[in-house]
Parts: structure tokens; C-alpha cells; sequence
């Protein structure tokens, strides 16, 4: 695939090249218009990329986008793919993703992205076009209060009445998505404010008098957590997305090898520790592992990191932890006591945290002590040789666990792997066993179906050269399948692993397990030939149906850079993720296999 | 518990919905809300009378402090504070009943504002709970019409809620 940065790309994505300087950039102290102001912030903010659909409301900005290169525009299918394509590109390099919309139905549109990027906490920065000001409030041609129907799914956002407000309101919109716990900000745009003129003047640094984010954790509470540690006898670390945001994944791992304390790791926080390591073990909540889920209840000290206490990982949350003194690092004091009352609360960015408690126990603080940590691990070592993700492996039938399994192997762990919602989400978590943060990719707040493919897009722009693949279903792969067609036109060379049960199996476990087996519109009628819908989109689709073909399958997919591979594979309709937690029970009670 | 909880905000349009949302999304409840633009033509303050146990009052303060608008918050509970509010109230006031009521608004310091040959409005600042005392002390049957503005809060001494 030619890298989205060269011409070759170019050409393909069918934008034109050397078009003249435009007049802003050659003469100073002229007036720009807003759209002009608008593209140039985004250059003097180090936007590579903008996903986006054009419409009336935004048809001034995209002429001036037109008009340069330095800012690519990528044209979606459907908006919603634009904000998944940008929140998957955030997720993967650290970025904020940006994306530019229209009024009305292309806002709304992408209000499933934005709200996904918000229970996620990833930094993205969403354009909508609005109607003229004087039009406001007329229920004018595509008009849509964008910042009321955002505003609880946003971590701020703007609406700009003059294009003098427009530059400065840019600057606060990314400072606003990028620091502190990060999220999704919108702009709301009015025509006339792309069309009116003004100096432009980008500011360098920005100052909001009600918007001070804490980054540094209170020395006290530091100390008192160092001595709360140096008492365990039975300790776990449980951490979170909020290490990989907060870039604190090589922090994470000295401190935990440091102390030898066990690990677990939120579905969102996968890949923060390396899955293979000894002290990893697996991921905890209603999926978890038994002996992560078995740790959690019965530790005595739980050091929680830039995570959050989201009911998919407390289950009931009268009987979490009962025996646990619990220390809670977050950068967002709302996010500590919210669900869990805490006994040592540190708020604070969590790299800093956890290298001042590291520098601490460096420093001389006393240690846990080793000795009694023995009988802990041997106890964690019994419950891990109960091999609760073990799974038929003499299946005449295709298990899904064991196509991840083998991704796993052939890629070496190093692919980027985006996931939609449902078992097959789960199996990704399971048995693809990340060793690196921001590989892995998914929407685990708002459990967005149709979410992983376009991430994937946006993950493969963000890294041209790496193996970026969807695990999904073939309910949720159907929710964005258009984007088939971005693909083909950037030539993004993804790989979908499609695992087909023909049911929304997800539904279908928990009809089995809660509703007596009634399977209420669970199953997937009417789907159709993927490897002939692939291959409409100028894509390369393989089915298969045989255990023995999975790897051979997976390996040519990997051979191909320049489209495309639809995989889709016919798995057991019956099989279930185990261990399961179900709602409402205590960690120690699982549903095993 | 009942918390009076003082907040700067800034002066933008949608900050009120930000607060008014933030309530409704995660099912606090609000007992009353007043907001005025204050010397600073940039700032607001709103005072917000709330209700809940330690724990949801502690969130709410948080969640409020989250909200990119909010300036800085008080909450009035934290140390000794005033709190006034402001009631209009038109009573029917007829032959020997209008010397009843005017009695009645001697002892709670309310003034009568204005007066018909069958109506009074009377005019009565206090706490809360005085204002809820005059409505229980007076003949239902006479109020024709109550208007209440809501709590507002400021702190005793030299506390004081500024940027
Ligand atoms: C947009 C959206 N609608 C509905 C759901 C509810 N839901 C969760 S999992 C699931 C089934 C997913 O089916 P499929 O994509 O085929 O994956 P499988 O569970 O079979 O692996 C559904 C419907 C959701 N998460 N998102």
C-alpha cells in the first residue's frame, strides 16, 4: 500500500496536487475567511487528517480544504465511520482525531462516534457546519441544535457567532479534547462565520480560567498509599484505559515488577501490561479470567490505576473486594468514590503517580514484604491451573477462539487489532494477548456495534505500514460495511476477520443462559455472500469452514497491502464465552466452563 | 441532606443547560436554581439547592467542577452562610381578614406591596424554612398566587466566593 502520505496516494484518493500557494500564505495582514482560518489552524495544530462527508452547511470550508494539501481529507461512507475512523486513529497514535461534518443528518450521524469516544475517554475534536446565525433558531433547511443534542456525550463544546472567535475557539477545542481526562469536544460552525473575514492569528498557548486540569499527585497521599502497599499480604493491581492514555505503561510495569504484586487489566487497559508475563493474570470483569476475578475478591490491598469501577468489572458491587483496602489513582476526581467508596484517593496524571511511588520504595520507603507474598502467588498459581479459557480444540467445527489464537501466532503479536461488540469482542480480549498499550482497540464504555471496522481505517492511516485487523461478527461488521468503499478508494489494506455464528451471539448466550433458550431475534437471516461483497468493492474475500484452513487463510490475508481481505469465517453457532460473571454477582461468582 | 451549593460560572450561552443537564442525566435532583449575572459582566452565579446523601453530594460538586464552565463552586454547608429568598404571595384580603393578614405580616417582617380592594401582595425575604412557616400560618384558602425565587447563599465573614 502506498503510504498515505505519498503521491501514489494521492492520486488514488483523487485529490488533486499543485495547486498555487494560496494568497493567504504568500501576503501578511490579510483577512482570511473562517474556512480559510479554519484549515490553517489545523495546520498550525499538526492535523494530518481529517475524516469527513461534505454538505451545504460546510461546502466553504471544504473548498478552502481543496485548495492545499498539508491537511487530508478522508472521505467516509457515513459519518458515524468518520467519527469511529478518527476515534481509532486517537486511539492508536495518541493524537486527537478530527472530523469535519455537515448540519443536521451529518451531526447527527455522528453522534454514535462521539458519544463512543466520550465513555472512552478519547481525545477527538468534531466540526459540524451549522446553519447561518441569522437562521438559528428558524428550524431552517438542515437545521439541528448540534450542541444541545451533543452536550451530554461531549466533553465541551462551542458553538463560534464570529469568525474573530473562530481561531481561538479551535485552539481551546484541542487544548480542551488532549489534556486532563481526555474526550471528544465539538465545534459548531454557522456558514456566515466560514464566509466572514478576519486577521488571522493562531494562538501558542491558551489560558481558561475555569479549566485547570490536576496533573500531580498530593505528596501525602503518595506516601500514604507507599505505606497502605508495604502492609499486603494478598495485593492486586487493577488498571485501566487511563495508563494508556495517560502514556504510563512503562511506569505500570516497573512498578508491578518492582513490588512482584499480580496484575489484571480492564478490557480497556489490555496491552498496558504485557499479557504473557508471569505476573499478568488476564483480564478481570463479567468475561475475566477466573484467577483474575478469584485475586480481585480476595486481596487485602488493591491498588486500582486510571481505572474506573464500571459495573462490567465490579459486578455486584455490594460483594467487590470485600477484604480489600483500595487505593484509586485517577487523573479525574469524579471518577474516584463514584461507584467504589476509596481508602487512599490520589488524583493526579498516573505516570507521575506511579513513578513518585516508585522513587519512594527507591528512595528507601519499607517494601511489602516478600515472604508473605509466597502463599499469595501459590494460591494465584491454583486457581490459574484451572485453565478457565480452555476450549474444544478436536472440533470438527471451526472454534472462534481458536482463529484469534492463531492471528495471534502468525502476526507475533504485534498486529493492531480493532474489535466490534459481542463474543466475538470478548475472544479478542481472551485469547489475543497484546504486550504493547494502543494496540488494541475498542469501544468498551459505550459497546458501540459497527465501530471496528472504521477504527481499523483509522488505525491503518495512523500507521501505514503495520498490520491492522478487525475481529467481528457478522451482525455488527453489516452496521458500517459501506466503508468497504473508503477502503478501496485509499487502498487500506485491512483485514477483517469476520467470525460468523449467524447469530448476534452475545444476545444468543444471554437468551441461553437468562431467558430459558428463547431466542428473540438473535438470529442473523438473509446475510449475504461476503466474498462476493467484498469482491464488488474491488476487495479480496476468502471463506472459510474447515479448523485445518484457519491458519493457511490468515496467512495469505497477511501477504496482501493494497485492499482489502474479507475473511470470513463459518464458526461453532453455539459456542459461549466463558468465564461469565453474570449481572448482578460478585466476582467470585462465575460461570465456568 | 439539603446543600446550598454556590457556583461561578461563565457567562456563556448554554451554561445554565450544562448544569440543568448534568442534573437531569444522572438523576439529581434540584430543589431550586437561581442565576444572575454578577458585578464581573463575564461571570454568573447560580445557587442550587440540592439534596442527597454524603456520597451523591460529593459527586455532585465534582461533576459540577468537571463541567468545563464552572469557575469555582461553593458549598455553603461547609461553614457558617446566610440564605435568603424572596416571596410574592397575593392573597385574597376581604373585610376583617385584611387586618388578619396584615397582623399575620408584621410578625414574619413582610411588607404589603401592593393592595386592591379585595387583594394583597405581600412581600416576605428570609431562610427557606421561613418563607414554608408563613405558608403554613396563613389560611390556605386565601392564597391566590405564590412566587418564590429560589435560595440564594453567601458565606459569613471573611469567606467569599470570587475568582
Ligand atoms: C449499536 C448496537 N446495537 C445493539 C447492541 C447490542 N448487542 C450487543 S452484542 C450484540 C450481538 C453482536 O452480534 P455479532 O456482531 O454477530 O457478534 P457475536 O456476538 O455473534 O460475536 C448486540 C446486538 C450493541 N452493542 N450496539
Amino acid at each position: 500500500m502506498p503510504s498515505p502520505g505519498s503521491r501514489a496516494f494521492f492520486v488514488l484518493a483523487g485529490t488533486v496536487s499543485a495547486w498555487p500557494t494560496p494568497a493567504y500564505e504568500r501576503e501578511l495582514n490579510v483577512e482570511l475567511t473562517g474556512a480559510e482560518i479554519f484549515v490553517q489552524c489545523l495546520k498550525d495544530e499538526g492535523v494530518e487528517y481529517v475524516f469527513g462527508y461534505p454538505g451545504g452547511a460546510v461546502l466553504p470550508i471544504y473548498d478552502a480544504l481543496y485548495q492545499q494539501e498539508a491537511v487530508k481529507h478522508i472521505l467516509v461512507r457515513h459519518e458515524q465511520a468518520a467519527t469511529h475512523a478518527a476515534d481509532g486513529y486517537a486511539r492508536s497514535n495518541g493524537k486527537p482525531g478530527v472530523v469535519l461534518v455537515t448540519s443536521g443528518p451529518g451531526a447527527t450521524n455522528a453522534v454514535t462516534g462521539i458519544a463512543t469516544a466520550y465513555m472512552d475517554s478519547i481525545p477527538m475534536v468534531v466540526f459540524t457546519g451549522q446553519v447561518p446565525t441569522a437562521l438559528i433558531g428558524n428550524d431552517a433547511f438542515q437545521e439541528v441544535d448540534n450542541i444541545g443534542i451533543t452536550r451530554p456525550c461531549v466533553k465541551h463544546n462551542f458553538l463560534v457567532k464570529d469568525v474573530k472567535d473562530l481561531a481561538e475557539t479551535i485552539k481551546k477545542a484541542f487544548y480542551v479534547a488532549t489534556t486532563g481526562r481526555p474526550g471528544p469536544v465539538v465545534v459548531d460552525i454557522p456558514k456566515d462565520v466560514s464566509t466572514n473575514k478576519t486577521e488571522y492569528h493562531y494562538p501558542k498557548r491558551i489560558k481558561m480560567r475555569s479549566y485547570n486540569p490536576v496533573v500531580k499527585g498530593h505528596p501525602r497521599q503518595i506516601k500514604k498509599a507507599v505505606e497502605l502497599i508495604a502492609t499486603a499480604k494478598r495485593p492486586m493491581v487493577y488498571s485501566g484505559g487511563g495508563v494508556i492514555l495517560g502514556e504510563a505503561s512503562r511506569s505500570l510495569v516497573e512498578f508491578t515488577r518492582l513490588l512482584n504484586f499480580p496484575i489484571t487489566n480492564t478490557l480497556m487497559g489490555l496491552g498496558a501490561y504485557p499479557s504473557p508475563d508471569r505476573q499478568f493474570v488476564g483480564m478481570l470483569g463479567m468475561h475475566g479470567t477466573y484467577e483474575a476475578n478469584m485475586a480481585m475478591h480476595n486481596c487485602d490491598v488493591l491498588i486500582a490505576i486510571g481505572a474506573r469501577f464500571d459495573d462490567r468489572v465490579t459486578g455486584n458491587i455490594e460483594k467487590f473486594c470485600p477484604t480489600a483496602r483500595i487505593i484509586h489513582v485517577d487523573i479525574d476526581p469524579a471518577s474516584i468514590s463514584k461507584n467504589v467508596k476509596v481508602d487512599v484517593p490520589i488524583v493526579g496524571e498516573v505516570d507521575q503517580v506511579l513513578k513518585a511511588m516508585i522513587k519512594e520504595f527507591k528512595d528507601g520507603a519499607p517494601m511489602p514484604d516478600a515472604k508473605a507474598l509466597e502463599p499469595w502467588w501459590q494460591q494465584i498459581e491454583e486457581w490459574r491451573a484451572m485453565d478457565c479459557l480452555k476450549f474444544d480444540r478436536e472440533s470438527e467445527l471451526i472454534k472462534p477462539q481458536y482463529v484469534v489464537e492463531t492471528l495471534y501466532k502468525i502476526t507475533k503479536g504485534k498486529a493492531f487489532v480493532t474489535s466490534d461488540v459481542g463474543q466475538h469482542q470478548m475472544w479478542a480480549a481472551q485469547f489475543y494477548q497484546f504486550d504493547k498499550p494502543r494496540r488494541w482497540i475498542n469501544s468498551g464504555g459505550l459497546g458501540t456495534m459497527g465501530f471496528g471496522f472504521p477504527a481499523a481505517m483509522g488505525v491503518q492511516f495512523a500507521h501505514p505500514d503495520e498490520t491492522v485487523c478487525c475481529i467481528t461478527g457478522e451482525g455488527s461488521i453489516q452496521m458500517c460495511i459501506q466503508e468497504l468503499s473508503t477502503c478501496r478508494q485509499y487502498g487500506l489494506p485491512i483485514k477483517i476477520i469476520n467470525l460468523n455464528n449467524r447469530y448476534l451471539g452475545m444476545v444468543r448466550q444471554w437468551q441461553e443462559f437468562f431467558y430459558q433458550g428463547r431466542y428473540a431475534m438473535s438470529y442473523m437471516e438473509s446475510l449475504p455472500d461476503f466474498v462476493k461483497l467484498a469482491e464488488s468493492y474491488g476487495h479480496i474475500g476468502i471463506q472459510v469452514t474447515k479448523p485445518a484452513d484457519v491458519e493457511g487463510a490468515l496467512k495469505e490475508a497477511m501477504k496482501v497491502r493494497d485492499r482489502v481481505v474479507f475473511l470470513d469465517f463459518i464458526t461453532d453457532q453455539t459456542e459461549n464465552v466463558y468465564p461469565m460473571i453474570p449481572a448482578g454477582a460478585g466476582q467470585n461468582e462465575m460461570i465456568l466452563i | 441532606m439539603r446543600h446550598i451549593i454556590s457556583i461561578l460560572l461563565e457567562n456563556e450561552a448554554g451554561a445554565l443547560s450544562r448544569v440543568a443537564g448534568l442534573f437531569s442525566a444522572r438523576g439529581y435532583n434540584i430543589e431550586s436554581l437561581t442565576v444572575a449575572p454578577t458585578e464581573d459582566p463575564s461571570l454568573s452565579r447560580m445557587t442550587l439547592v440540592t439534596s442527597g446523601t454524603d456520597q451523591v453530594i460529593e459527586q455532585i460538586t465534582k461533576q459540577l467542577n468537571k463541567l468545563v464552565d464552572v469557575v469555582k463552586l461553593l458549598d455553603m454547608m461547609e461553614a457558617p452562610h446566610i440564605e435568603r429568598e424572596l416571596m410574592l404571595v397575593k392573597v385574597r384580603a376581604e373585610n376583617s381578614g385584611r387586618d388578619e393578614v396584615k397582623r399575620l405580616v408584621d410578625i414574619f417582617r413582610g411588607r404589603i406591596i401592593d393592595v386592591s380592594n379585595t387583594t394583597y401582595v405581600i412581600e416576605l425575604t428570609g431562610a427557606g424554612d421561613k418563607l414554608d412557616a408563613f405558608l403554613q400560618a396563613i389560611d390556605r384558602g386565601l392564597i391566590l398566587e405564590v412566587v418564590r425565587t429560589g435560595v440564594s447563599g453567601i458565606a459569613r465573614g471573611e469567606k467569599a466566593l470570587h475568582v
